[in-house]
């Protein structure tokens, strides 16, 4: 584990994109995106379908390589950094779609989240905890991940994305085709993981109202560029908002 | 009867060496979707390291004094070179392909097949050689029907690399690490689990199997070939393709059928036609189940 000697002063962002670039080949998804992430907050990346939210998030965890730019990680480039070495360093997703292993049990899922860590009594206490936070998981925690509800695995994603410990957690759509009942026991859950474990949540979501309402600040994505930065709460009574994303 | 017996027998020793063998094909189809070509050379490289080092330790005279210590040290030796092997040429001439077509790669491990192959009939010469030990060739009699201490040895031995493989991809974190590297790699990355770790080690992991094979094989008929590694490696390959390739459970149960079909093949019907029968196996199940066996629907025991 990393003991980074900067950015524990609440006035540094805990993660920063600078200007960056990023895309497919030849399509440019991002454009000239910079975003600051403060400790302990949540923050929320809202737009259209297609604007480039998941990209955003893929680029940070390095799935999605970056063109131009940098992305400051506490304090230090992710450049050099490969993906599978940021979610010891406590930055973590939980991508779109939730990506459950489909033929592996929630179990074995959960223990997957905790891949890097060693301490075996401290992961059985940490699967536990999500079972608490998550009953049903709990419940069903022999059966395959494929098998799960769409409401139990999105429990199961965010459950396997805690078990990582991350600083700082990112939300890919966490609302995306489930029951409002259920996205309201998520977003819940989003918050006391931010309240009570103090994770730092960056959350994508086309649900605007839900996002901000969730979020203490917020950038607006569109076609690869971000074209507003605000407090969650203005965003929320920002006419223009309001009418292009929350259908007024 | 008896004679049904014996060919029982002798399939269960043939079968349990297929079922080495298509092992590596099945890891590595189902972490990296690569029908690995070259597979049949690590068989065959293992049955050369095998050779070279039972002849060593014959020379010393240790066979004769300490023939446990000799064939372990033969099996782990030639199972390393291989296991080694086999992440060199992953890294030389697949991991370099791994985001082309899929075609690419094919070609390339048929290139790594002609290449390996060559470099034992460079190194090692174009005659078969000969293993030197008659040490386990003696056997016992149950009525009219021979078991050798050798077919003993195999058996046991490839039950416990199958039990041993089973524990560790469906019991242990680095195997479900495999499991979950096989299914989304771009999640896997997510969670820390590094992709080119894990293909290393499916490649180490099937090529090691395929050596202890190389050496059973070259044990039991008593020598080997630079060329050894086609046939058994395409029959294998059947094997693989029969139990629904990724599959784990289906490579073995694949590599048990095909090896009785052959002996029991050679027995009843033609022994001169004993190398078609898995390929007329092959052919049915691409025909009538090309998903094999315990293929797709049966998901539990896949990679």
């Amino acid at each position: 584990m990393s003991d980074n000697t900067t950015s524990n002063n609440p006035t540094e962002p805990i993660l920063e994109l600078k200007g960056v670039y990023s895309g497919y080949g030849s399509i440019k998804a991002l454009r000239d995106v910079s975003l600051k992430v403060y400790p302990g907050e949540i923050v929320a990346i809202i737009g259209a379908n297609g604007a480039g939210k998941s990209t955003t998030l893929m680029t940070i965890c390095g799935i999605v390589p970056l063109e131009k730019g940098d992305i400051i990680y506490n304090g230090k480039s992710t450049k050099r950094i490969a993906p599978e070495k940021l979610p010891p360093l406590g930055l973590c997703q939980v991508p779109e779609g939730r990506r459950i292993f489909p033929r592996l049990t929630v179990e074995e899922n959960l223990i997957l989240g905790a891949f890097y860590r060693d301490d075996k009594p401290e992961i059985k206490k940490d699967i536990d905890h999500v079972y608490s936070l998550f009953p049903v998981l709990g419940e069903r925690n022999r059966q395959k991940g494929g098998t799960l509800s769409g409401g139990e695995q999105q429990m199961l994603a965010i459950g396997r994305a805690l078990m990582t410990k991350p600083k700082v957690l990112l939300l890919d759509e966490p609302s995306l085709g489930l029951a409002p009942l259920i996205i309201h026991q998520i977003f819940e859950i989003i918050s006391d993981i931010n309240k009570n474990q103090g994770t730092t949540i960056l959350l994508v979501e086309q649900n605007a109202n839900l996002a901000l309402q969730a979020a203490t600040r917020g950038y607006v994505l569109e076609t690869g560029e971000i074209t507003l930065e605000d407090k969650a709460s203005s965003l929320l009574h920002n006419p223009e908002i309001r009418k292009a994303y929350l259908g007024e | 009867m008896d004679s049904f017996i014996q060919q029982l027998i002798n399939g269960i020793t043939l079968g349990g060496i297929y079922a080495l063998i298509a092992l590596g094909y099945t890891m590595v189809y189902g972490v990296i979707q690569l029908i690995n070509f070259a597979h049949g050379e690590f068989f065959a490289t293992g049955g050369y390291v095998g050779v070279i080092c039972l002849s060593f330790f014959t020379g010393l005279g240790y066979m004769e004094t300490h023939p446990i210590f000799c064939l372990t040290a033969s099996f782990a030796l030639a199972m390393m070179y291989c296991a080694y092997l086999a992440i060199g040429v992953e890294k030389i001439a697949y991991k370099p392909l791994r985001k082309e077509s899929r075609l690419a790669a094919l070609l390339s491990a048929l290139g790594v097949s002609i290449f390996l192959s060559n470099g034992l009939m460079l190194t090692q010469g174009v005659y078969d050689k000969a293993y030197p030990s008659e040490l386990f060739q003696n056997g016992f009699n149950v009525g009219i029907i021979t078991i050798s201490y050798l077919q003993i040895l195999i058996v046991c031995l490839t039950a416990v690399l199958l039990v041993a493989l089973n524990l560790l991809v469906f019991k242990t974190k680095i195997g479900m690490a495999m499991r979950a590297t096989a299914q989304d790699k771009t999640m896997s990355a997510l969670v820390a689990i590094g992709s080119n770790r894990i293909i290393s080690l499916t490649f180490a992991i099937g090529a090691g199997l395929a050596a202890a094979a190389g050496i059973m094989v070259g044990l039991y008929y008593g020598s080997v070939r630079y060329d050894m590694g086609f046939l058994p490696g395409i029959k294998a390959f059947s094997a693989a393709v029969l139990g629904g390739i990724g599959n784990i459970t289906g490579a073995m149960l694949g590599g048990l059928i095909i090896g009785m079909v052959e002996i029991f093949g050679a027995g009843y019907i033609s022994g001169e036609y004993k190398d078609v029968f898995a390929f007329i196996i092959l052919i049915g199940v691409l025909y009538f189940k090309p998903t094999g066996i315990m293929g797709e629907n049966i998901d539990d025991t896949r990679v």
